[in-house]
């Protein structure tokens, strides 16, 4: 079936449509990772977006049973140059293709993915949209342009209502602001109990769950838009062991006064490397951001740098002078991608410990 | 950590010869190192006995050794230069094992000799069995479980332990003969029982066997400062069983998700920091396809045959970073050299998929053993780039040059079910070609991975490949299923065939619809980052990243795969035509699709396209780029046999013109130009059927020599002594035809000599004249060749000088060009006219000091002989003897007789120079590793038209001390003339025959002569099998022999009673 992917310059790719046969609109964004397409088209950070895969080949394995990073996706769409006739992979259950369809969510294919790559390093992320190849462009091109991207992209994938992840260990509270199950999965590696929260929860509700520790989670878009966060961080910080990935990194930086701007096209992929600037140590890490945080506006923050990334600067963590609070923009929980950066999650666990023995300590002194 | 100052000055070993399992991928790797070594102000020292190699030119390092890779000579070198430190790790297992045996010798602790990259504790982490399964547990790594027995009831208690299936290997056999897989006890005892049996030490390993799991590769590196990336992972397309070296590869891995991917990158990089590696290192592992279970087959401590591949496949220099690293370079100080705007602490990411297909010499040795294992054949493989699997694969096959452009060959098509199903089960060099057929005829693709245990997804690629032959088939012209194919990496070629119609009518409808390839870039990060990596591959997708450059370029067609006749010599001399192009301030664009080699490294041309050699895509090169022309002389019979089509297609060839090419080639205008210029050659006529042959054999007279026209390395060409004979070749070994004629030549027995010429068509400069040690009937590039000459007349050089000035000018030859010579009772005879460069370039190059591939390019641009300084005539002789000796790679290659012949055998070459031809030939047997004893005994086995001729060879062995030991017939024969010979029994007699005095080393030197009648079951097979197979020097020629004996008789004192 020949579809359009249509870009908001104007620009007309023809391909071929699986999964969903659905029109569907969103910010067109590539990623470089050469394995973990499931993980990445169910990563809730992806919420609005088209995802364009670097990779040529892409449905190879199919789609199995465990490795999903959210139960519903929320991306809008998937370019691919090459899918998979037959997928091959002892854990397959489906094919990608019919897992869109399932989803709900258009792919095409046969598209010049590396020419849209470039398109997209040049001009910086567009807005797209996947239509039937019958459709006017020019007509379509003008939707495209009256078309505004959603602003709530935190809302429509966060949990409405808390729920526990039981465990034997510490008392976590996730924050979701878009969770991906791999950051439970890393948390239940330490046997954390967990208690889930929608992104808009108080910071009173949250301190009444009593945690040893706060994580904020990942999650899609514009750091921004979320001004319910940032009183929620200011009301626990200081009181609670704090940990931000990716977006809660983000939330975390703007809760104590610094700001975040729009890279030119974002970092999405499996092979970021990242120094961090206490141990001179470099992981390869997984990452999906748009945003970062502004070195420059840290100036007249208690925020201090932790993490760069090799080629392009930009800050990848930070912690604050003071309080127990620290956060990484990369994903140490990984999925897809390597676990080098695994060992930050250790961190929050002794983080949580230390803070725990200092806070006994300071009780039994009064 | 910035470089290191407290070092200034570093020995790189080499690899040496050219051998399987040892190619031209440490040419590569160990210039790359060189280079940046140089780059970095240090003062580099190179050893290695290859000359063969753009590693070996003077401007590579700073002192080049091309002497023996052996302890004698490495320690002298180092007692002389005394270098600070010594860098192991980028000259193969060669490089690897010397440096071994330096340090455990005491000569580096004495010289103060640093160990660069690897420490010798991790070699011997990474080599020793036991040490290695030590270092696998504490690491918590998998390997497979395995044990060493001596008796079956040994085995029998392993089996109770771990289950089946297990694999017996017996200990010391060659390609482990005799062992096997068992699935229960009854094979288990049986298979054990008959492997103790064979195995000389009574020892059999038993181990768990992994067969049929995905074999993956990981090419990792580490710095000092314990950085380790993954730059990239490759999966074998046959599963564990066949040697990834003989296994087809793509890169990346195309059936892991991310979670086993994931596990491998984790356990991979647990291994290099463990055995803390500084620079690259090769970690193989097997997965279960069907669980998470994997195992840690191998692991190499150094720069391999993959992490060439590796770098080719993502651009990402391996070597050259290696090498930097070394130094103490860190990663992230060292600027990614693809993109130059990232670092080099990157993992590359790929917008393509690479499959590489290795090039076997069964082509060449047809009675080699086929089957796959262990033991690695291949001589050579061909790299494809494509944006889909099929097209990368399809790519691959047609660079490999097996007369297909297509998986598909007549004997595939003509084979039997029975032979189908062997030939898919018992892994061959073959199958993927039978594997496709067996999807034509009906199999499907589950069935295939039943007999198989080849993934379904790479099966699913040639079914699809076979359903769009047919959709092809079903739909001549039609525009929508041609772009389908061509995206699908379908040749115009095969869609010709498959139209019933020519290639160029399919060609014109393609660009008649504007139906093109684009070319994208290889830039390590999937356009992520902005790269101006000058290295491309054809794609048929919709935006095009190489632009032509606006100055005038000109393109030099690479020689593909190594191959036995075509080895990296011409690599070499491709390297050379683009440095003078671009000393002639032109750009210099290649093409080729060999992994391995220095003309493949982006950073040598101005332009790379890593894409087949074939008229289709060379001309699409053509067509995009604006050339001046074409340069075919230096890419070996590959590119003189595209220059035809491409004059016919209007491409302006540089060098000697095509008619004028056939001149050389075609054999009745060739006769015609050697009459008309008065030279004469030996009696001979083009036979296109059999009758004619035994007809032209009878007018000129037997022994005769028949080879195919158009042949490479000598290729099915014979020595025939009788019409029997004859008949039985031009039946079994060609097939005559009015289309493929066959060459029927008086065969002259005499001196061969060999010259290389370049002409500018005013002058004819001879950078110099080769004699050859063995007498003409011994292929030139399997002959011992020796510069300047030591026993030709001053009456003979002036006659081949004579005659190279007129062949030159008379065959109207641009360029380079190469002469054989036979001298046949004092007279000069003409063999062989090759219009174009041939293996000889680089030793002569090296000898005379005339970088001879660059005086030839410029000549044919248009720079003058005299432009360029150089006179017409004879080069002055180099005041030392060079010998050139070929290596041969027999103890890979089961069933492969050795005698050597007009058909060439070996795989590649070493120099030796001294002052003497002795000294100089001594060298060289040390280089090819062939260990002459000084005494000890000899055994003849003489065939009766030479033993006459073999009495002086015995007497003077005899002289310094030898025992002889003959065959029956010889025995009586040397006895009869006065020698005390111990006679053997032959083959099949009762008590201790010939081939027990070979295996149990009785004997030290084997001379083995051949009757011209065609007998590869006969006993001298056999013994020369036995000798090969236990390292047993072997001579098939009385003159290798006695230049061998020569040279141990000039380092002998004399011993004369009173």
């Amino acid at each position: 079936m020949k579809r359009l992917l249509l870009l908001e310059d104007g620009t007309v790719f023809e391909g071929e449509g699986f999964g969903s046969s659905n029109v569907s609109t969103g910010e067109l964004v590539f990623t470089t990772g050469m394995t973990g397409y499931q993980e990445e088209i169910s990563d809730p950070s992806f919420n609005g977006q088209i995802i364009v895969f670097t990779y040529p080949l892409i449905g190879n394995t199919g789609i199995n049973r465990d490795d999903f990073e959210s139960i519903e996706p929320s991306c809008h769409g998937v370019v691919v140059r090459e899918l998979a006739r037959r997928p091959s992979n002892w854990r397959s259950s489906v094919s990608l293709d019919e897992y869109l369809k399932q989803k709900d969510i258009p792919g095409i294919k046969g598209i010049d993915t590396r020419m849209l790559t470039k398109k997209i390093r040049e001009k910086g992320t567009l807005k797209a949209c996947i239509i039937n190849g019958e459709t006017d462009p020019a007509h379509a091109l003008d939707q495209l342009k009256a078309t505004v991207m959603s602003s709530k992209l935190v809302a429509e994938v966060s949990t409405t209502k808390p729920y526990p992840n039981p465990g034997l260990g510490k008392n976590v509270v996730v924050v979701d602001f878009g969770l991906k199950h791999s950051v439970l999965r890393e948390l239940s590696r330490y046997q954390c109990q967990v208690t889930v929260v929608p992104y808009n929860t108080s910071a009173e509700d949250i301190l009444n769950l009593a945690p040893d520790g706060v994580l904020l989670s990942n999650g899609p878009g514009n750091p921004e838009n979320v001004p319910e966060a940032l009183p929620l961080i200011q009301g626990i910080q200081g009181k609670v062991p704090l940990f931000g990935i990716c977006l809660g990194h983000q939330l975390f930086a703007l809760a104590n006064g610094a700001t975040a701007y729009k890279l030119p096209f974002g970092h999405r992929g499996s092979n970021h490397p990242v120094r961090d600037l206490e141990t001179k140590t470099i992981d390869f890490t997984s990452q999906n951001h748009s945003y970062a945080i502004s070195a420059q506006s840290l100036e007249n923050t208690d925020l201090v740098v932790t993490h760069l990334e090799i080629n392009d600067g930009s800050i990848e963590g930070l912690k604050h002078k003071t309080d127990p609070a620290f956060s990484v923009q990369f994903h140490p929980d990984a999925a897809p991608g390597p676990h080098d950066g695994q060992h930050v999650i250790g961190k929050f666990i002794k983080l949580m410990d230390t803070w725990k023995e200092t806070s006994d300590a300071k009780k039994n002194r009064y | 950590m910035p470089r290191r100052t407290d070092i200034k000055k570093i020995m790189v070993i080499g690899s040496g010869p050219i051998v399987i399992g040892q190619a031209a991928e440490f040419d590569y790797a160990g210039t790359q190192a060189c280079l940046s070594l140089k780059e970095d102000g240090y003062e580099v020292v190179l050893v290695n006995s290859n000359p063969a190699t753009i590693m070996t030119d003077k401007e590579i390092a700073d002192k080049v050794y091309i002497e023996p890779i052996t302890e004698e000579f490495v320690s002298r070198i180092i007692r002389k230069e005394r270098p600070d430190a010594l860098l192991p790790t980028l000259g193969g297992q060669t490089g690897l094992n010397m440096a071994m045996t330096l340090a455990k010798s005491g000569v580096l602790d004495e010289y103060q000799v640093e160990l660069l990259g690897t420490k010798l504790s991790a070699i011997d982490k990474a080599e020793d069995r036991d040490l290695f399964k030590q270092l696998m547990e504490e690491l918590e790594q998998p390997i497979p479980e395995s044990t060493i027995v001596n008796t079956v009831e040994q085995a029998i208690e392993f089996s109770e332990k771990i289950g089946f299936p297990l694999i017996v290997r017996p200990a010391f056999t060659l390609g482990g003969t005799g062992g096997g897989m068992c699935h229960n006890l009854t094979e288990l005892t049986e298979i054990t029982s008959n492997g103790l049996k064979l195995s000389p030490a009574t020892q059999c390993l038993v181990e768990r066997s992994i067969a049929g799991y995905k074999e993956i590769e990981y090419e990792v590196m580490r710095d000092s400062a314990d950085n380790a990336i993954v730059v990239c992972n490759m999966e074998n397309f046959d599963p564990v069983g066949i040697h990834t070296g003989d296994s087809i590869v793509y890169a990346p891995s195309q059936t892991l998700t991310d979670v086993e991917h994931q596990m491998l990158r984790d356990a991979s990089l647990k291994i290099i920091r463990a055995l803390e590696i500084e620079g690259g290192c090769n970690v193989q592992l097997a997965l279960d396809p069907e669980s998470f279970n994997y195992y840690v087959i191998e692991v190499n401590p150094r720069v391999s045959r993959s992490s060439a591949l590796a770098s080719k496949a993502t651009g990402y220099p391996i070597a050259k970073l290696a090498a930097k690293i070394a130094v103490g370079l860190t990663l992230d100080e060292i600027r990614n050299p693809v993109t130059e705007t990232t670092f080099a602490v990157f993992e590359p990411t790929l917008d393509y998929v690479v499959a590489k297909i290795p090039r076997w010499p069964f082509d060449k040795f047809e009675k080699g053993e086929r089957h796959l294992g262990t033991q690695m054949k291949a001589t050579g493989e061909v790299m494809a780039i494509g944006r889909n699997l099929a097209e990368a694969t399809l790519k691959a096959v047609r660079s490999l040059e097996l007369g297909t452009t297509h998986l598909k060959l007549t004997e595939t098509v003509e084979a039997s079910e029975e032979k189908l199903r062997d030939k898919i089960i018992r892994a061959q060099d073959d199958r993927i070609f039978y594997l496709a057929e067996a999807l034509r005829r009906g199999y499907t693709v589950e069935e295939l991975f039943d007999m198989t245990k080849i993934d379904l997804l790479f099966l699913d690629c040639l079914e699809f490949i076979v359903e769009i032959e047919k959709e092809l088939a079903e739909n001549s012209f039609n525009l929508v299923t041609l772009k389908k194919a061509k995206i699908y990496g379908f040749s115009d070629k095969t869609i010709a065939e498959l139209w019933s119609t020519t290639e160029e009518k399919v060609r014109k409808l393609r660009l008649e619809n504007d139906l093109k390839p684009v070319y994208k870039m290889v830039d390590s990060c999937a356009a992520e980052f902005e790269s101006k990596t000058p290295y491309f591959y054809s794609t048929y997708d919709f935006e095009n990243e190489s632009r032509p450059s606006g100055k005038p370029s000109i393109l030099v067609l690479g020689s593909g795969p190594i191959r036995i006749g075509q080895g990296v010599e011409f690599d070499y001399a491709t390297v050379h035509s683009v440095k003078a192009i671009q000393q002639l301030g032109y750009e210099a664009i290649v093409i080729n699709n060999n992994p391995e080699t220095v003309s493949t490294d982006f950073s040598i041309s101005d332009k790379l396209y890593f894409d087949p050699l074939t008229f289709e895509d060379v001309m699409n090169v053509v067509d995009l780029e604006q050339l001046k022309g074409v340069i075919v002389q230096f890419g070996g019979q590959t590119a003189i046999n595209l220059a035809d089509s491409l004059d016919k297609a209007g491409v302006p060839i540089i060098g000697t013109n095509i008619d004028d090419l056939d001149l050389a080639e075609n054999r009745d205008l060739f006769e015609q130009a050697l009459k008309d210029l008065n030279i004469p050659q030996p009696l001979g006529d083009t036979a296109t059927s059999v009758s004619e042959a035994v007809q032209i054999a009878e007018t000129i007279g037997y022994p005769v020599l028949v080879r195919p026209s158009y042949v490479l390395g000598g290729r099915a060409m014979e020595i025939v002594d009788n019409q029997a004979d004859l008949m039985s070749y031009m039946k079994e070994a060609v097939k005559a035809s009015p289309e493929h004629p066959v060459l029927i030549d008086r065969y002259l027995i005499g001196k061969e000599c060999e010259v290389d010429a370049i002409c500018d068509g005013k002058d004819v400069l001879i950078p110099g004249i080769m004699e050859h040690i063995e007498r003409a009937g011994v292929h030139s590039g399997d002959s011992i060749a020796v510069y300047p000459p030591q026993t030709l007349s001053p009456k003979i050089i002036e006659t081949i000088i004579d005659y190279t000035k007129r062949l030159a000018l008379g065959l109207r030859c641009y360029g380079m060009m190469n002469i054989q010579y036979v001298i046949h009772k004092d007279e000069v005879y003409v063999i062989e006219v090759n219009p174009r460069a041939s293996r000889t370039v680089p030793f002569l190059s090296k000898v005379t000091g005339i970088p001879m591939a660059q005086v030839a390019t410029k000549t044919i641009l248009g720079n003058s002989l005299a432009d360029q300084g150089y006179e017409s005539g004879l080069y002055h002789n180099s005041p030392l003897v060079h010998v050139k000796a070929p290596v041969f790679s027999f103890a890979k290659l089961q069933s492969v007789d050795t005698y050597l012949g007009p058909e060439m055998k070996s795989t590649g070459e070493v120099m030796g120079t001294d002052k003497t031809l002795e000294k100089a030939l001594y060298k060289a047997f040390e280089a090819s590793n062939m260990n002459l004893p000084h005494h000890g005994s000899i055994l003849f086995t003489i065939a009766d038209e030479t033993k006459e001729e073999s009495i002086d060879i015995a007497k003077r062995f005899a002289n310094i001390g030898f025992k002889l030991f003959a065959t029956e017939g010889t025995a009586e024969f040397l006895t009869k003339a006065g020698l005390y010979v111990e006679t053997v029994a032959k083959i099949n007699k009762n008590g201790k025959n010939v081939l027990d005095i070979i295996r149990e080393g009785t004997v030290q030197v084997v001379v083995n002569t051949m009757d011209k009648s065609r007998q590869t079951n006969s006993d001298g097979f056999m013994i020369r099998r036995e000798s090969v197979e236990h390292g047993v020097p072997l001579f098939t020629s009385l003159d290798t022999i006695n230049a061998v004996l020569k040279v141990i008789e000039s380092q002998q004192f004399l011993l004369e009673s009173l």
